[in-house]
């Protein structure tokens, strides 16, 4: 039985969990981000992500019961308020699209929310201009929406595959695009933030089951 | 690698601190990170806004004030500020007339200043944006983000500033910004690599017999890596590549820049080797600045940026200006 024939809901509850979840792990792997970062961008994608989520959390823990949709869309908000740089907007906007996506629903299924979760990450495609294997974190999210048809353990496996994959390619977008060849053999960092992402996903169903 | 900082947390707060006590004639705004000219609004004046991560001091707080910039949004070292500084800052200098947004070609910054675009006019402010790229290093734009924006950004702030406070309508200011981004081409070297605070250690390993040529100013690797060369070749090889793209057909205005840990002893020198190749090109040189204008923390090294001008864009460059990085003619 796939998890989405589990009928399973997701509530408010479950998304503040997968944030806080998601928070914790970049906090352990902030170190190891901003050293993929400053091989081909400029050394603060651990930091500056550090910063937002740390921002998510206290934003959540101050606020009451919220909706899936909300609680998604509050936390976007804030991303883009403390991020800055390119993963402020673009992590917000997946965050936000996909919390508008799924509307004002009290409870969601998996089906509806990779449903949503392809709309903002559709959004973040637009927002940035680019497509996969441009060596983005769009190389991590696509795949993994795709295999969240199936469950969230296949999904957080395809954003890590996804990752991995982008070592070869040559960066065309971002900062990383200024180095041309020399981006070649380096794995993305925000291809490496949206696996811990989808991650913390798996993890946080698991936890819930 | 020894800093004079605190901790590397606060190095965008304490820098701001000190701002404000050197310049009272500012309005600084640490804990929201807004930098705006005391005045601000002024009555009938278009608002000139524009920002990007810190480490590039004088840019962009320091050219802040009357005849250039109305505010300024530094982000943290190297990252983009966020939209709600941005927002904060046009609603602090608008006074109905609109307010345009210089954006330095970086996906960081352009994403930002879009989605405080949409913000700001939701909250009733016009805007216009003008996107300064003029980093010649950068050639094929299908496979990258596109030209950097670098050392014209100053004489973007300059000029458009200029017109502003003569009380220009805000999609005339846009326009002598747009024509100042267009005459304008930039070409960066870094003799060393650039250290931030968080880090703590080079961004890029740079051995003390080479240079990097193309140089953006984040310390992002370049067009190429050689061996060290003269002052007169290296100004040779960065005033070809920016004539070889812009080909100006009247006189220029030359910025001579400062990446931040090269004296003005060798800027100066090096500003002979830029006249010198200008004059055997036969291009006329209207104005010359020399300094660290737009800087990249502790990097050394240098960039020449050129902007064709005709009379009325002299006449603005020539205007009076009063801030704390640029001041002349009051």
């Amino acid at each position: 039985m796939s998890d989405q024939e589990s009928g399973r809901t997701l509530d408010g509850d479950f998304f503040r969990r997968w944030l806080t979840t998601a928070g914790a792990a970049v906090e352990r792997e902030a170190g190891r981000l901003t050293e993929l970062d400053s091989a081909i961008g400029d050394a603060d994608h651990g930091t500056n992500l550090q910063r937002g989520f740390r921002a998510v959390t206290a934003t959540l823990e101050k606020e009451g019961p919220l909706a899936p949709g909300a609680v998604l869309t509050l936390a976007g908000r804030q991303l883009i308020s403390t991020v800055g740089g390119a993963s402020g907007p673009l992590y917000g906007t997946l965050l936000r699209r996909t919390g508008k996506a799924l509307g004002d629903a009290a409870e969601v299924t998996p089906a509806q929310f990779a449903e949503a979760l392809a709309a903002g990450v559709a959004a973040v495609a637009q927002l940035g201009g680019a497509k996969a294997g441009d060596k983005t974190m769009l190389d991590a999210l696509e795949p993994a929406t795709e295999a969240l048809g199936t469950s969230f353990a296949a999904g957080a496996e395809a954003a890590e595959a996804g990752a991995l994959a982008t070592v070869p390619l040559q960066a065309r977008k971002g900062r990383a695009s200024y180095l041309g060849e020399r981006s070649v053999g380096h794995q993305d960092p925000g291809a490496t933030s949206s696996a811990l992402l989808l991650a913390a996903l798996a993890e946080t169903w698991e936890a819930t089951a | 690698m020894k800093m004079l900082i605190n901790v590397p947390e606060t190095v965008v707060a304490d820098a701001l601190r000190g701002m404000a006590a050197a310049h009272p004639e500012l309005t600084v705004d640490v804990e929201n990170r807004v930098i705006v000219r005391g005045d601000a609004p002024v009555a009938g004046k278009v608002g000139l806004v524009s920002g990007g991560g810190s480490g590039h001091e004088p840019l962009h707080g320091g050219f802040v004030g009357p005849g250039m910039l109305s505010a300024a949004c530094p982000g943290e070292v190297f990252t983009s500020p966020v939209p709600d500084q941005m927002v904060r800052a046009a609603a602090a200098v608008d006074s109905g007339a609109g307010v345009l947004f210089i954006v330095k070609n970086y996906t960081g910054d352009v994403l930002n200043f879009d989605m405080a675009a949409e913000l700001a006019e939701e909250e009733g402010i016009r805007i216009a944006k003008v996107l300064v790229n003029d980093d010649v290093a950068v050639t094929d734009s299908l496979f990258t983000a596109g030209r950097r924006g670098t050392g014209a950004t100053l004489f973007v702030e300059k000029l458009a500033g200029a017109a502003a406070e003569e009380g220009a309508p805000l999609d005339q200011v846009e326009a002598i910004a747009r024509q100042v981004n267009e005459s304008s081409r930039t070409f960066g070297v870094a003799l060393s690599a650039v250290t931030t605070p968080a880090k703590g250690t080079p961004t890029f390993d740079l051995p003390d017999g080479e240079l990097e040529l193309g140089i953006g100013i984040h310390g992002e690797p370049g067009r190429e890596r050689r061996a060290m060369m003269t002052s007169r070749e290296i100004a040779d090889f960065a005033v070809d590549a920016v004539l070889e793209d812009l080909r100006p057909k009247g006189p220029v205005l030359a910025l001579v820049n400062g990446m931040g840990a090269t004296p003005l002893l060798e800027l100066y020198g090096f500003n002979a080797e830029v006249q010198r190749v200008l004059a055997e090109r036969n291009v006329t040189v209207a104005r010359t600045l020399v300094g660290n204008y737009v800087t990249s923390l502790d990097m050394a090294g240098c960039s020449v940026t050129l902007c064709q001008v005709d009379g009325e864009l002299l006449r603005l460059y020539d205007a009076p200006v009063e801030t704390a990085g640029l001041r002349w003619g009051r």
